[in-house]
C-alpha cells in the first residue's frame, strides 16, 4: 500500500534497517578510545537482544581518516570499502553496521556515487581482484551502530534498570545530543530523520525518560576537521568550534551530552579540560565540567551495567556528578581495578573526579 | 601549461561538487572554517568556476584550499545542489598531484599527516590507534591518557579489548595477510604513488628551505617544522 498524507510525507525521513544478522566493522577512534562502547554493543546485540552480530578480523581500517585529510584517493579508498563487502558476502552476511559516522559517511558516499557513475563501480571490481583477488556484492542495508541501538530503543526500555531522571527532584534529566556532520549532512535519507530532523539520538534519550535540549549551536560541528586537529598548528579551530558549541548549551544546563560519533565524543570530552586549563572555563553547573557518553554507554547504564566496566573511568571527564545524579549505586573501589580484581595506579587531576 | 579546470573535471568529486554556483554565500554562513579563519567557500568556487588558469593556479598554491574542515555542512545547505567541500576535495588531490602543495604553510602541513596517518595505516591497518597517539604531540589529550597508555593492557582486558592480540576484538592485531591486501590496494590504485609524491615533493622543499629532512618517521626537522609552524595569518579580516 503507498503510503498517503503525513506519512507519506514524513516516508523520506524513515530509515529501512535489518532486524537481524549484522556484518559489523569497528572503528579506529572508538576502539581506540572507547573500546568499552564498541564491546557492549556486541553484548548488547548478541547476549541481551539475542542477534547475529559477526565479525572478521582481517577487517582494517576504511582509511576515511586519510581520505577526510586528503592523503588517500578516491580509488583507493572505494577499493579498501569494496574489500570489506568481499569479507562480508564470503561470510554470508548482507547488512553491515558500522561503529564509525565518519566512515558511515563514506559508506554511504561510496554507495551513492557507484549509483551516480557505474564507470566507478566496474573500475572499483577490477581494483580489488586485481589486488586481491576477491568480488563483493553491494549491501542490501547499511546501518551505523546507533541506527541499530535506536531501533531496539524500546525493548532496551522494556529492560532498563535506570531511568534517565533525577533521582532527587524525581525530573527527566536535560540531555544535550550531538549528531556528527557525516552521519546525515552529506546524505540526509541514510540517516534516521535526515539532516533536518534526526532522531537517532533523541529518540533513545525520549524512550529512556529524559529530556531532549535544544540550543542554538545544536547542529554545530564539533570542532573535529580532519586536518584542523591532526596537525598542530590548526587546533585553534578545532578548540573554537567546541567552544561555540559548549558557550551555547551552557545555559541550558545540560546534565550529560550524548554523542553519535567516535570523534566527536573525544573532542567535546578533551577539549573541555584544555578550555578549563587555558581558561578557566568549566560549562556544567558548579564548576563542574559536562560528561559526555556514546550512546553504547549510556544504553549499558540504563540496562544496569557497571559503568567501570563500560570505560566511564577513562574519560576526562570523570562520570559520578552524573550517576550520583541517576541513582546509580557504584563501587568507587572497583573504578581502577583490573579484570581479575587486582587493584591499579590511581590516575590523578581528572575532571568532576 | 595544463589545462587546470580541465584536470579538475577528472575527479567526480568536482563533477558531483560544482554544477552552477550562484553566489548566495550560503555555504560561508553555514561553514565553521569561515568562522574562523580568512575563508570563504563562496569565493573559492567563485574562482574555480571563472576558469581562469592562473586564478586556480594560485588558489592550488595557497593556504586558502587547506582551511575547509571537510565537515561537508555546505552540502545539505547549497540551494542549488553543490558542495564546496567536494572542490575543496578535489583542489587539494590536484594540488598534491601538481606538487604545489609545498609552496604554502598549510598545504606544506600534508606531509606531517602522510608521516603519521598515512604511516599507521601502511604499519598497523589503522588510521590513529592508542599505542600512536603520542602524548607529546598530544597534550590535548589531558592526564587521562597518558594514564591510559600507561596500563594499556590492564584497561584494555578489563573493556574487552586486545592490543596487538590474535582474533576480534577491539585494537586487535589485523594479520599480516589483510595488511598485505590493504598495501596492495594502494598500490594498484595510485595510493601509493601518490603517498611517494607527497615524500618527494616534501623532500625537495626542505632541501629548498634548508631544514634537515629524513626518510622516515617523525623526529626529523621538517616534520616538526610543519608540524608546527603558525605565521598567525589565517583569522581575522586580513584579505
Amino acid at each position: 500500500m503507498k503510503p498517503e498524507g503525513k506519512k507519506r510525507i514524513w516516508s523520506d525521513y524513515q530509515k529501512e534497517m535489518a532486524d537481524d544478522k549484522f556484518f559489523y566493522v569497528r572503528s579506529c577512534i572508538r576502539q581506540s578510545f572507547f573500546p568499552g562502547s564498541e564491546q557492549f554493543f556486541l553484548n548488547l546485540m548478541r547476549n541481551i537482544l539475542g542477534k547475529d552480530v559477526y565479525e572478521n578480523p582481517a577487517h582494517t581500517t576504511c582509511t576515511g581518516i586519510g581520505y577526510h585529510s586528503d592523503i588517500v584517493l578516491p580509488a583507493t579508498i572505494m577499493t579498501v570499502i569494496a574489500r570489506h563487502f568481499a569479507l562480508m558476502k564470503e561470510a554470508g552476511y548482507k547488512n553491515i553496521v558500522i561503529s564509525c559516522v565518519t566512515s558511515f559517511g563514506l559508506y554511504t558516499e561510496i554507495l551513492e556515487t557507484w549509483k551516480h557513475f557505474p564507470g566507478e563501480l566496474e573500475k572499483t571490481r577490477e581494483y580489488l581482484w586485481k589486488a586481491t583477488g576477491r568480488e563483493f556484492d553491494i549491501p542490501e542495508t547499511v546501518a551505523h551502530t546507533s541506527d541499530i541501538v535506536y531501533k531496539f530503543r524500546d525493548p532496551i526500555a522494556e529492560k532498563a534498570k535506570v531511568s534517565l531522571v533525577d533521582s532527587n527532584s524525581g525530573k527527566p534529566l536535560n540531555v544535550v545530543e550531538h549528531i556528527g556532520c557525516h552521519y546525515a549532512k552529506m546524505f540526509p535519507k541514510s540517516g534516521i530523520g535526515g539532516a533536518e530532523f534526526p532522531r537517532v539520538l533523541s529518540g533513545m534519550i525520549e524512550a529512556w525518560g529524559g529530556n531532549v535540549v535544544d540550543y542554538p549551536e545544536r547542529r554545530h560541528c564539533c570542532g573535529f576537521g580532519f586536518r584542523q586537529y591532526l596537525v598542530q598548528a590548526n587546533r585553534g579551530y578545532s578548540v573554537s568550534n567546541t567552544e561555540k558549541k559548549f558557550s551555547s548549551m551552557k545555559p541550558y544546563k545540560p546534565d550529560f551530552v550524548l554523542t553519535n560519533c567516535p570523534g566527536c565524543n573525544m573532542f567535546m570530552d578533551k577539549w573541555q579540560y584544555t578550555i578549563k586549563e587555558l581558561e578557566g572555563i568549566s560549562y556544567g553547573e558548579n564548576g563542574e565540567s559536562i560528561p559526555i557518553l556514546t550512546y553504547e554507554e549510556l544504553a549499558g547504564l540504563v540496562l544496569g551495567m557497571n559503568p567501570w566496566d563500560l570505560g566511564l573511568q577513562y574519560h576526562m571527564v570523570q562520570p559520578e556528578p552524573l550517576l550520583r545524579k541517576l541513582g546509580i549505586d557504584f563501587d568507587p573501589a572497583d573504578k581502577f581495578r583490573t579484570k581479575d580484581g587486582r587493584q591499579m595506579p590511581v590516575p590523578e587531576n581528572l575532571i568532576n573526579a | 601549461m595544463e589545462n587546470l579546470y580541465e584536470l579538475l573535471e577528472q575527479d567526480i568529486r568536482f563533477e558531483e561538487g560544482l554544477n552552477a554556483c550562484m553566489n548566495c554565500g550560503v555555504c560561508t554562513a553555514i561553514c565553521p572554517a569561515a568562522e574562523f579563519y580568512n575563508y570563504d567557500p563562496r569565493k573559492v568556487v567563485d574562482m574555480v568556476q571563472g576558469k581562469d588558469n592562473s586564478e586556480i593556479e594560485s588558489l592550488l598554491k595557497s593556504d586558502t584550499i587547506w582551511y575547509c574542515g571537510e565537515c561537508m555542512s555546505c552540502k545539505t545547505r547549497c540551494p542549488r545542489g553543490n558542495t564546496p567541500g567536494f572542490v575543496i576535495m578535489a583542489l587539494r588531490t590536484l594540488s598534491q598531484r601538481l606538487g604545489y602543495f609545498t609552496e604554502s604553510e598549510k598545504g606544506r602541513q600534508q606531509f606531517a599527516i602522510k608521516r603519521t596517518v598515512g604511516d599507521n595505516i601502511f604499519k598497523y591497518g589503522y588510521c590513529a590507534a592508542t599505542y600512536a597517539v603520542n602524548p607529546s604531540m598530544h597534550p590535548e589529550q589531558g592526564p587521562i591518557w597518558e594514564y591510559i597508555l600507561e596500563n594499556s593492557d590492564d584497561v584494555f582486558e578489563r573493556l574487552g579489548g586486545q592490543i596487538n592480540g590474535i582474533g576480534t576484538g577491539p585494537l586487535r592485531k589485523i594479520p599480516e595477510e589483510a595488511l598485505e591486501e590493504l598495501r596492495k590496494i594502494f598500490d594498484v590504485t595510485g595510493g601509493t604513488d601518490f603517498f611517494k609524491s607527497i615524500e618527494e615533493n616534501s623532500k625537495r622543499k626542505a632541501a629548498e628551505q634548508g631544514i634537515q629532512f629524513s626518510p622516515s618517521g617523525t623526529d626529523n626537522d621538517y616534520f616538526v617544522e610543519v608540524y608546527t609552524a603558525n605565521s598567525n595569518n589565517h583569522t581575522g579580516n586580513q584579505e
